[in-house]
């Protein structure tokens, strides 16, 4: 291997852990504010609904670069701080993909069977055993595949942090652009497969985390697919 | 910061030009999308031996990788590869037209194979040659169905638009930013930015969600 070879997959692999740490980080945050927002559309008060619809349309509405440059470049003049790049970063994922996966909470749990309610009504549950122990479970279950989506796009939106120069893999990439312009392809082959890899890895753990919760509750468990056929299905 | 409602408003021309260059790059690539994932999707279901598996693998790295790094592939790599030097602007509707494309594919595809088989056995039956099966069976059939779920990709290419500001496209994001370095003032041109989008998509969203529900109806 050539010394401008190494160079250049060193460099780009040097900001692969920027961009898993946005990704994972992201995605924590994302799983976070789906749950708070959507059980909150389905809360019984009005307020509490009308907020987190506010929320929910406010953040899909706009656009997710504008939101990062809003963060990154309007917040530190309004709170007189500035975010650290990657900070921002998974903040704004995390706020965007949160509004998405809001949705998906809110339709998993509507999808609940009515009859599974209506049993833990009869057990004499209470409302936060009802929700804890015979609804989400049910509804996690459902929701796994649309999560898988969701967080290959946040993974995607990474190369978006590149913006604000928060040292992922399309920056570096983007830096080494000018020294090695005859090495494009290297350099574009070597992000490109960077992505391709973290979006199998998360798509394996979501197949394996459905699979271990369906056995949990006694369901059928789904067929075992390779996970480049299921990513694709998905993403 | 002071919020100044004058430097809002004295934006908004500014900005709304920029919008119009937002709109248009949106209405070119999801109308080249809309072309491009029917190719796709009948180029895959062909089965021609290697071509339909090429097909796959393209739509699957198109699929999971950022449409940012496509966008620099195209402008950086591709025109100068073929010696050609279209401008910024059909860059970006080629990028969004190609990325959204795959996603389309997915959903012409799955539009085709909700066509019960039936529809295919009396084509046969009546002995219909295979194109006019396609042009005035299947198609007509499956392309309504699938129409909000094409409505909906335009209004995320819309939110995406403005990730082409990297190849210098002075779409709604970009004048934001113009607006600002020149006044050192970011809060209102960005925050107007942010409103922009939001009377564009979220109306559109609405139009789109009644549109599947007369679909569902149908």
């Amino acid at each position: 291997m050539s010394d401008s070879t190494s160079n250049i997959i060193s460099t780009i692999l040097s900001g692969l852990g920027t961009t898993v740490y946005a990704t994972v980080g992201g995605i924590a945050l994302t799983i976070a504010l789906s749950f708070i927002a959507g059980l909150a559309m389905l809360s019984r008060s009005r307020t509490v609904r009308f907020i987190s619809r506010i929320y929910v349309e406010g953040f899909r509405g706009t656009s997710e670069v504008v939101q990062l440059f809003w963060i990154f470049f309007v917040l530190p003049a309004l709170v007189g701080f500035k975010l650290v790049p990657l900070f921002a970063g998974i903040i704004v994922l995390g706020l965007n993909h949160g509004a998405y996966g809001a949705e998906i909470v809110r339709g998993a749990v509507q999808s609940v069977p009515r009859a599974q309610r209506e049993g833990a009504l009869a057990l004499s549950f209470s409302p936060a055993q009802r929700m804890f122990r015979v609804i989400l479970p049910q509804a996690v279950v459902e929701m796994l595949p649309s999560f898988n989506n969701l967080f290959i796009q946040l993974m995607k939106s990474t190369a978006l942090l590149y913006f604000i120069s928060a040292g992922e893999i399309t920056e570096k990439g983007e830096l080494l652009r000018p020294v090695y312009g005859s090495q494009l392809v290297l350099i574009y082959g070597v992000e490109l497969v960077c992505y391709l890899l973290i979006a199998l890895v998360i798509t394996f753990g979501m197949r394996l985390l459905e699979r271990v919760l369906a056995r949990r509750l006694g369901r059928e468990v789904p067929k075992r697919q390779s996970a480049w056929a299921r990513a694709g299905a998905n993403a | 910061m002071e919020w100044s409602w004058e430097y809002f408003w004295d934006s908004v021309p500014l900005l709304l030009e920029g919008l119009l260059v937002t709109v248009e790059l949106t209405v070119l690539g999801s109308l080249l999308a809309y072309v491009l994932g029917l190719v796709f999707a009948l180029v895959r279901r062909a089965r021609i031996p290697v071509v339909s598996q090429l097909m796959y693998l393209f739509i699957e790295l198109v699929r999971s990788t950022p449409l940012l790094i496509q966008v620099f592939v195209i402008f950086y790599l591709l025109w100068p590869a073929l010696d050609i030097r279209p401008s910024a602007f059909l860059t970006g509707v080629i990028a969004l037209g190609i990325h959204y494309g795959t996603y389309t594919a997915e959903v012409y595809r799955a539009g085709i194979e909700a066509i019960p088989k039936g529809q295919w056995e009396a084509a046969t039956a009546l002995s219909i040659p295979r194109s006019r099966v396609w042009t005035g069976i299947i198609l007509p059939q499956a392309v309504p169905r699938v129409t909000p779920a094409l409505g909906n990709y335009m209004i995320s290419m819309f939110k995406e638009t403005p990730l082409l500001i990297s190849i210098g496209i002075f779409e709604v994001l970009n004048q934001a930013k113009e607006q600002g370095a020149e006044t050192f003032q970011v809060l209102e041109p960005y925050t107007l930015a942010g409103i922009l989008f939001l009377l564009i998509s979220f109306p559109s969203s609405i139009l789109v969600r009644r549109l599947e529900r007369r679909v569902g109806q149908l």
